[in-house]
């Protein structure tokens, strides 16, 4: 299984970035191999809609699972349709929340915001 | 004469200086292009009224012949295009109808279809007619609303006031293109000021002529007044810092026909405004 977490730093003892589509790195975690792959996130900087393209680089990642402090609607409605799972981070470390997702202490994202398109 | 109003920043007086304008013209045309809180209505209080739906142009991707290139969602400035299973999906309410997808798909499968984004509403207070322009909420570009509103309300032969919204963004831009003089409503303070030098630059830009209205004037404020002499731009008027009409504005009245003195006022700024628009 593979697990997207936006960050701020290329260091999983680190916190989670609290943007989603504006993190500047998202940390892929796949769980088979334990190993921990940091990329640029190419939305970062993008005028609008950030967050869908953002969506659409974890969707190319083929990540299962995305642990988040934030999400917007727009992207919701991308993992919604390819299956990909949106969980509610909870505070700590990339590594707290990854061991607290493998003990299946994270709740499913419930709420997800209308979104900035560009006007934050 | 079609005849822009501009401030820099919101709540500088642009609805207040555009109704009170119109009003005192008698037969004029009011165009409320701040699509997205139109309120020019809430003092007009426009009859028999009359509405036109608004839309704009959205993707449509036909999966037979759409061949998984990629090239529409690549090419995307608004990101609106998110390639998801097989196939492209758009977000219309991020799209901006730019029609790029369909001209860099390689292989005919991206159709336009037509879909609503808000409307455009016109209706009359004695012999001025109000135009107003209202965008969906959540609607990423104000600009077709705008478009539609202008193409609905502009009259060359009789005067045209243009509600403008704030700033100086692509709404504001497309406002003022078709103005033949701009007034810029400015706050005597160093928020105002700042704000305005930004709508000045785009007026020069745009090789638009225009002048000033200071409102809620309370004394003079030295650094504006320099701005405008050294620049050479007219002050075209003077509205006082005033409870009164801060009392009439929150009752949604209009000022210039419930206020004598405020009457006068607007009929000398009319006045100055035609005198600059035609030299």
């Amino acid at each position: 299984m593979r697990i997207a977490i936006p960050m701020d730093e290329r260091n999983t003892d680190t916190g989670l970035c609290p943007s989603f589509g504006r993190a500047p790195i998202f940390l892929l975690h796949d769980t088979k191999t334990g190993k921990d792959v940091f990329y640029t996130n190419p939305a970062a900087d993008a005028p609008g809609g950030a967050g869908l393209k953002a969506a659409q680089f974890i969707v190319d990642q083929k990540a299962d699972v995305l642990i988040t402090v934030r999400c917007g609607e727009n992207s919701a409605q991308v993992f919604r349709a390819v299956g990909i799972v949106v969980y509610k981070a909870a505070n700590g470390t990339a590594k707290e929340n990854l061991s607290a997702f493998a003990q299946g202490k994270l709740p499913h994202m419930t709420e997800f915001h209308a979104g900035f398109q560009g006007r934050a | 004469m079609i005849l822009a109003v501009l401030s820099g920043k919101g709540g500088a007086g642009k609805t207040f200086v555009s109704v009170n304008l119109a009003v005192t013209a008698g037969r004029a045309t009011y165009i409320d292009c701040d699509v997205e809180e139109p309120n020019g209505r809430l003092f007009l209080k426009p009859k028999d009224i009359k509405e036109k739906p608004v839309s704009s142009r959205i993707p449509e991707f036909d999966p037979e012949k759409c061949s998984e290139c990629r090239k529409c969602v690549d090419f995307c400035q608004f990101n609106a295009l998110v390639y998801v299973g097989d196939r492209p999906v758009v977000f219309p309410e991020v799209c901006h109808s730019c029609g790029g997808c369909a001209i860099v798909c390689p292989s005919g499968a991206v159709k336009e279809t037509e879909r609503q984004v808000g409307t455009v509403e016109t209706g009359w207070r004695g012999d001025v007619r109000v135009v107003t322009g209202i965008l969906n909420p959540g609607e990423a570009s104000a600009v077709p609303v705008i478009k539609s509103a202008l193409k609905t309300g502009c009259a060359a032969e009789e005067l045209t006031v243009l509600d403008c919204p704030p700033g100086s963004g692509c709404s504001v831009l497309e406002s003022v293109s078709s103005a033949d003089y701009c007034i810029l409503v400015v706050e005597p303070t160093a928020f105002g000021l700042h704000n305005f030098q930004m709508v000045a630059e785009l007026v020069w830009l745009m090789k638009k002529p225009w002048g000033v209205v200071i409102n809620r004037e309370d004394g003079a404020y030295p650094p504006l007044e320099e701005f405008c002499t050294q620049n050479a731009i007219p002050i075209l008027g003077r509205i006082p810092y005033s409870k009164k009409l801060a009392g009439l504005c929150a009752a949604g009245q209009i000022a210039c026909t419930s206020d004598e003195e405020t009457g006068h006022l607007f009929a000398r700024l009319l006045y100055a405004v035609r005198e600059e628009a035609e030299t």
